[in-house]
């Protein structure tokens, strides 16, 4: 990227070619308003406030590109005339004196109005009659408010990938003739669209079929977007922001809890919603609607808290999950330190496995990319092992947001055949493969990807004995040039004449044929001819890799093969973690395969259980009770901090029971480990901030090294490994991560078993699942974004245990009985 | 946004700042002659001639300004700010308040508090509404505030109660329903002035 200078309203700024104006602008603290636009997302020219002056003509600062040398007037008369007219339009049936809108005073049109000095209206058109309706259990929309701005339609497609809403008929009166004569062009096309149009779910019913991340909500400008729990029960004044980490998924999205008593009579303080600089971060559903699982009304139970530091004086092992603090897993790894208590963690074990495979293999300390990375660079992605829909949101983010925003091409290969995915771009090609295959996608990365001259010459032989070269005989068109003798009959003279003649050849050409492909389901010959495509212009590839091969047979193998991808092919890759501070863990953390004798369970079964819930021997504060630092799939450690009061005792009270240590939690923040990156950075000296450019602010990244190492050898594959018959999969269904997502109230997802539709229709309502020893009654729910027989069983409750039935796989065979 | 806040666990650091206090007389005639100064003024002996002139008025000539209170009581000047009253719509009976919370915001005291829900008719309800009578200054922003005319200070002056709580909840300053007739609108801060129509510029309406 080179830098270039502009100049705007005679400041000079600099920027970076491939830029708009207006974000160009906003990076140099430079004021354009602008309302239709997102950061990070397509431009869609709804508002078409954003006009400014570029060299003597009128373009529109979202969507026009910076060139050097630029000339950019952001306002004079005219343009400030046009913007008055648009905002005046946007205020027609919508009048300011607001009495009890959600937006309350947060309100991007009560803003422009008064930016732009608007102070009488000018225009009127009768209004049509909307009805507010409910889109689903989360989701409430008034289109009596909504200014039709479309960034809902835009962050939905952009960014969430969903797609679940778009823009539909109003049946708003037509503007009159004169109207277009009198006002100025842009305010009258703005209003002509705007009269035309409104939001509705693009699957032609009133309910929206999405993952109910409610980004709509975030990114509405005006009220009319709003979540059906927080709707009229406080302003947003009342609001008192708590910046935090989302707890759930492992991408760590940065939030605001907002907070406020409970009510008159209860002066205790609750979560009201939950809030997030939506320009710069996305969240999921889980990170926006599971707020309220914190432990309430605990106070110190000191008769508990002695037989809890009894119990880890006895304590074999010490069982815990990923929602657990950077500090606290540090306080659990310096006790296992002095008194060689086991750490047993079965969801970060397996992941560390593979990343200690990867970093011996590659030399690099940690993986290279990250999702931001991926949505600022890459224009080519490619996924092996995730379940994007469910495992990773923020990746699904980045998988959809470059297929939009760069051009960008994508390879999906996944056991659980799903439609979303392939609706993110028409170059987004899904492997819907065998299970146990995993192997055989990342060879496929390599043979399509790999410079070929760097591969090991028996990796290289490998790939190519998949090769065939295959004749075929094809009928093609052939446009011949044939002479022909004609005589003049007057003359007498023969003449020459060339002609053109198109004639049906047979034609004998070779294919190369993959076999790789074959064996991942797909017709090698036609995988081909669309891959020219998908590879066309493209530059910067990257690769995610999912929970799927942590818990893989030959797990090492595949982080082998990953770091081989990484020397031969140029790919940035994303190891992505599992669940919550599942990176934390497994850095912080020496975990042990196996657990035994007497067990304390931290948020976990055990023989004595510390817990956050509220149900265990010794309550211990929520993730939203607590400060501490979280490692995000960013490689970032980012603080957060406690949104709700807390009176009972900490993990740290214990700690100082035992050993000598920290008076408070925050302060073991400057000790966490060096060696793997992290800095002697004290817990108040943390940022937590985005900048105007997107530049994100918080906490700090780990340091990274990377040393040369040999290329290290790869196995072959197994593929009779695949599983056949009936197959679970350890999967969450969306919006469900733990325990906690499970406690709160706007979660509704039950713990059943999940399925396609065609398999829903086989199975019936409730069926017995026998895994191994373990046998579940469940009610089936359909995913209808799901494909294939595969079913999934979550593992979001931990007393259920599903971790402990699938053992290292996330795949098993099951057997099946209709309930 | 600043994390100060979530930083500072040490609850009682304060930041006190001194004043600018004019310097004292140290020789005690200087201290005399500004205590002399202070107190015998010309106002003194105006202040006491109007004294002793009402005296003498109200002794020998009886013109007597006192009021009987309690059994006597002066009507209140309409700008009086008493004890808050919320009024109902006279043509439904239904609260006026539509809980935009304006008076809990511009509330300086931050006295008044109140719960809303989504109700049944899709509008926004207000549940429960309190002003706390120990800290309010009645300064009457709350009444001035409010769009609805729905808050507004009444005339009841007589604030002795058991306990303060008889005055703070939403039902105890509500008009009561069969009084509803009675209801009378009020003149004070925040009333629509008489003039309104001249000030406004009307919003053109294509009905």
């Amino acid at each position: 990227m080179d830098n270039i200078k502009i100049t705007i309203d005679g400041r000079k700024c600099l920027t970076q070619e491939g830029e708009s104006i207006l974000n160009a602008a906003r990076a140099n603290d430079m004021f354009i308003p602008a309302i239709c636009y997102l950061t990070r997302c397509s431009p869609t020219l709804a508002c078409r406030i954003c006009l400014v002056e570029v060299d003597g003509k009128r373009v529109y600062s979202c969507n026009a590109k910076v060139k050097d040398g630029m000339e950019v007037i952001t306002k004079n008369e005219e343009i400030l005339e046009e913007r008055r007219a648009i905002m005046e339009v946007y205020d027609v049936n919508h009048p300011l004196q607001c009495g009890v809108c959600d937006q309350s005073g947060e309100c991007e049109l009560q803003n422009y109005t008064l930016e732009l000095g608007v102070d009488s209206q000018s225009y009127a058109i009768p209004d049509t009659k909307r009805e507010s309706v409910n889109w689903s259990s989360v989701l409430h929309y008034d289109p009596g408010l909504c200014i039709v701005c479309e960034r809902c339609v835009t962050v939905c497609k952009d960014m969430v990938g969903d797609a679940a809403i778009t823009t539909g008929p109003r049946g708003g009166a037509k503007l009159g003739k004169e109207a277009k004569e009198s006002m100025p062009k842009d305010a009258y096309a703005m209003w002509n669209k705007l009269q035309k149009s409104v939001i509705i779910p693009s699957n032609g019913t009133d309910q929206t079929n999405c993952s109910d991340c409610g980004e709509c909500i975030a990114v509405c400008p005006v009220g009319a977007l709003v979540s059906r729990d927080f709707q009229y029960t406080t302003n947003a004044w009342d609001l008192t922001r708590v910046p935090a980490v989302s707890a759930h998924s492992s991408d760590g999205f940065q939030i605001y809890y907002e907070v406020k008593p409970t009510s008159i009579s209860d002066r205790m303080e609750k979560i009201y919603r939950v809030t997030n600089e939506w320009n710069y971060t996305s969240l999921d559903g889980a990170a926006r609607f599971a707020y309220d699982f914190e432990n309430r009304g605990v106070v110190k139970d000191t008769e508990a808290f002695a037989k809890a530091v009894e119990a880890f004086k006895k304590a074999e092992t010490i069982r815990f999950n990923s929602i657990i603090s950077n500090e606290e897993a540090l306080m659990l790894q310096r006790l296992k330190e002095k008194t060689g208590v086991k750490l047993y963690n079965s969801e970060v074990r397996a992941y560390q496995k593979f990343l200690v495979a990867y970093t011996v293999a590659s030399g690099n300390s940690l993986y290279t990319s990250d999702n931001d990375k991926i949505m600022r660079e890459s224009d080519f992605v490619v996924s092996v092992g995730v379940h994007l829909r469910n495992d990773a949101p923020g990746s699904k983010h980045a998988f959809n947001n470059i297929q939009k925003m760069n051009k960008g091409a994508g390879l999906y290969f996944h056991p659980i055949g799903d439609t979303l995915v392939p609706t993110f771009g028409k170059t987004v090609t899904t492997f819907t493969h065998k299970v146990g295959l995993e192997e055989v996608a990342l060879y496929l990365v390599l043979e399509l990807f790999a410079d070929k001259e760097k591969l090991p010459a028996k990796t290289k032989s490998y790939l190519e004995s998949f090769n065939s070269i295959q004749k075929k005989t094809i009928k093609e068109k052939v446009m011949q040039e044939v002479t022909e003798t004609i005589v003049d009959e007057e003359t007498g003279e023969s003449k020459e004449i060339a002609k053109k003649v198109s004639q049906m050849l047979e034609k004998e050409i070779e294919i190369t044929h993959n076999r790789l492909v074959e064996l991942l389901g797909k017709d090698s010959e036609e995988f081909s001819e669309v891959f020219e495509k998908m590879i066309k212009k493209k530059e910067r590839f990257s690769l995610m890799i999912g929970e799927d091969l942590y818990y893989h047979e030959k797990a090492e193998n595949l982080a082998r093969l990953v770091a081989l991808i990484e020397q031969t092919c140029s790919f940035d890759i994303l190891i992505i973690p599992p669940k919550s501070n599942a990176l934390g863990v497994a850095q912080i953390c020496e975990l042990d395969d196996q657990s035994s004798g007497y067990t304390i369970g931290y948020n976990e079964n055990g023989d004595f259980r510390l817990s956050a819930l509220g149900d265990g021997d010794l309550d211990m504060p929520a993730f939203n009770q607590q400060e501490g630092t979280f490692t995000t799939l960013g490689k970032r450690i980012v603080p957060t901090n406690a949104a709700l009061p807390y009176e009972g005792y900490e993990l740290n009270d214990l700690m100082r029971e035992l050993m000598d240590v920290e008076e408070e939690t925050v302060d073991w923040t400057v000790h966490l480990p060096a060696d793997k990156g992290y800095r002697a950075i004290a817990f108040d000296d943390l940022t937590n901030s985005y900048d105007n450019d997107g530049s994100d602010n918080r906490g700090y990244l780990l340091d990274i090294s990377s040393k040369g190492v040999e290329f290290s050898e790869v196995d072959k594959f197994d593929e009779s490994a695949a599983l056949e018959g009936d197959i679970a999969y350890r999967c969450n269904p969306c919006r469900q991560f733990n325990d906690f997502t499970d406690k709160a109230h706007q979660i509704s997802e039950a713990f059943a078993l999940y399925a396609s539709p065609s398999r829903v229709e086989q199975l019936g309502d409730s069926v017995e699942i026998e895994i191994g020893e373990k046998t579940w009654e469940l009610q089936v729910i359909k995913d209808d974004k799901m494909e294939g027989d595969i079913v999934c069983i979550p593992d979001f409750r931990s007393r259920e245990d599903t971790y402990g039935a699938f053992g290292d796989s996330r795949y098993r065979k099951v057997t099946i009985r209709k309930g | 946004m600043s994390l100060e806040q979530f930083k500072n666990r040490n609850i009682g650091e304060q930041n006190y700042k001194m004043l600018d206090i004019e310097h004292r007389p140290e020789k005690s005639w200087d201290r005399f002659k500004q205590a002399f100064g202070r107190s015998i003024k010309i106002e003194l002996f105006i202040g006491l001639a109007v004294t002793f002139g009402i005296m003498i008025r109200t002794l020998f000539r009886g013109e007597t300004h006192t009021i009987r209170y309690p059994f006597e009581k002066i009507p209140i000047s309409r700008r009086y700010r008493a004890i808050h009253e919320m009024k109902r719509l006279l043509e439904s009976g239904n609260y006026r308040c539509i809980g935009c919370g304006l008076c809990e915001k511009i509330c300086i005291s931050k006295c008044i508090a109140m719960d809303t829900r989504y109700d049944e008719n899709q509008r926004k309800e207000v549940s429960e509404y309190t002003i706390n009578f120990g800290r309010c200054i009645f300064c009457g922003y709350c009444a001035e505030v409010c769009p609805e005319l729905a808050i507004v200070h009444g005339d009841r002056y007589e604030t002795a109660s058991e306990q303060r709580a008889s005055f703070a909840l939403f039902e105890d300053m509500l008009t009561p329903i069969d009084k509803l007739k009675s209801q009378k609108e009020y003149p004070g801060f925040g009333a629509v002035s008489p003039n309104a129509d001249d000030n406004i510029k009307k919003t053109p309406l294509a009905y």
